[in-house]
């Protein structure tokens, strides 16, 4: 077992990376169930979060299990703070408008499934399963993304105006898909994680390709914000956590 | 046979999937394995069609309940996520029994992702996507040009 070689507390972090990107995302996109700009997408947008929220199941009790403390996926997912939360800033960024949503999927979908396709490989097997299996998901939803994305950047002026403007506003989260950190390399070293800095060209190579179609254009370089994976916020995400904590913290350990 | 008790295994293969009822778990490609101890446990392993399928919960219920109601006693549920589950793994009646309630089934295994399906009402294949998400993961919603009908597609997963 992948345990036995690298240190526990380095696999349960990465655990969290992983696991955190798709719970915060999948609360973004719920937050849009009913809200959505037509019916069909109001279940697209559901679908999505739904897997993410299967990836994130999986993903937090594995950490839990890695852990050995006796937190659930429940105790991770309700009980920890902002600064206890791993996931890219990227994913907590709101729902502006739809065109937010969108290129926030694009970045995040081609992203993911790049990240996906290697780790399917990973020496540790319960990652190695997620990843095959959320692969497949994360090639629907890059797909969903691509297909609006060019939609609406080659559509009217108003939806190309407003992919521009979301464009802007989630540029300077992008740096931070693929930065390394000692966790991640000490991992990628030990053949369990996928090393960031390879997914780039892959996901630039999408980009390019969707915006080119979209007619749509982005800075050469890589955004610089980061801080989401040592537990450094924007400070919208105490606000979604508020939200998404609010019954478990109310009412601990409640059934119904 | 699959391995494992058949008596055990052929209570946990009838049960219908909780979304799509006109398939058994069988056809449906996600039950793994039936183990029956020496003292009479079951372990059944089922493995999800995707991460987030809400209907997990209640397959382990339906489960649980075929098989105490057979009289097993000791019965535990567990899901496993590899090998993934594919539509290649539909059971050999499964295209057949979604075909028979107006749901169109995926292409045979090795065959490419049709850009037409055949509508389930009339026949044509003059139909379109009308969204690649449906009512649950797993079906998209397409539209008949030829009769007006909506109905929903099983969509290819590999
Ligand atoms: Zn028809």
């Amino acid at each position: 077992m992948s345990t036995d070689v690298v240190a526990a507390s380095d696999l349960q972090v990465y655990a969290l990376y992983l696991g955190d990107d798709c719970l915060i995302l999948s609360h973004r996109l719920a937050e849009l169930a009913a809200h959505a700009p037509e019916f069909e997408e109001d279940v697209a947008l559901s679908n999505l979060a739904l897997d993410l929220l299967g990836q994130a199941r999986a993903l937090l009790t594995y950490a839990g299990v890695v852990e050995a403390a006796g937190r659930d996926e429940d105790a991770l997912a309700y009980g920890r703070d902002d600064r206890e939360f791993h996931n890219l800033l990227l994913v907590e960024q709101p729902n502006f408008d739809f065109a937010h949503t969108i290129v926030r999927q694009l970045f995040f979908a081609s992203y993911q499934l790049a990240l996906y396709r290697r780790l399917e490989h990973s020496q540790d097997l319960t990652l190695a399963a997620v990843a095959a299996k959320g692969a497949k998901e994360a090639s629907y939803h890059r797909d969903h993304a691509r297909l609006w994305t060019v939609r609406l950047g080659d559509g009217t002026k108003e939806s190309h105006s407003r992919m521009e403007a979301a464009v802007g506003f989630l540029w300077p989260f992008t740096g931070e898909l693929f930065q390394p950190d000692p966790i991640t390399q000490r991992l990628v070293a030990a053949g369990i994680a996928a090393d960031p800095a390879a997914l780039e060209p892959v996901w630039r190579a999408q980009i390019d390709q969707t915006f080119a179609e979209a007619g749509l254009g982005h800075p050469v370089e890589l955004g610089i914000r980061q801080g989401g994976r040592s537990g450094l916020h924007s400070e919208h995400l105490g606000h979604l956590l508020s939200e998404m904590q609010h019954l478990h913290r109310s009412h601990p350990n409640a059934s119904w | 046979m699959p391995a494992g008790d058949v008596t055990a295994w052929e209570i946990v293969a009838a049960v219908p999937d909780p979304e799509l009822p006109v398939l058994t778990l069988e056809d449906l490609g996600v039950l793994r394995s039936v183990d029956v101890d020496q003292s009479g446990s079951v372990l059944v392993t089922l493995t999800p069609t995707y991460s987030g399928c809400p209907a997990m919960d209640a397959m382990r219920a339906d489960v649980q309940r075929a098989l105490l109601g057979a009289g097993y006693r000791n019965v535990a549920i567990q899901f496993e996520l590899a090998p993934a589950w594919t539509t290649d793994q539909l059971g050999p009646l499964a295209r057949e029994h979604l075909a028979a309630a107006g749901i169109a089934p995926p292409g045979e295994p090795g065959t490419p992702v049709a850009l037409s399906l055949k509508c389930p009402q009339c026949g044509s294949l003059r139909t379109r996507e009308a969204s690649h998400f449906g009512a649950t993961s797993c079906k998209a919603l397409w539209q008949c040009s030829a009769c007006g009908e909506p109905f929903e597609h099983l969509k290819v997963l590999r």
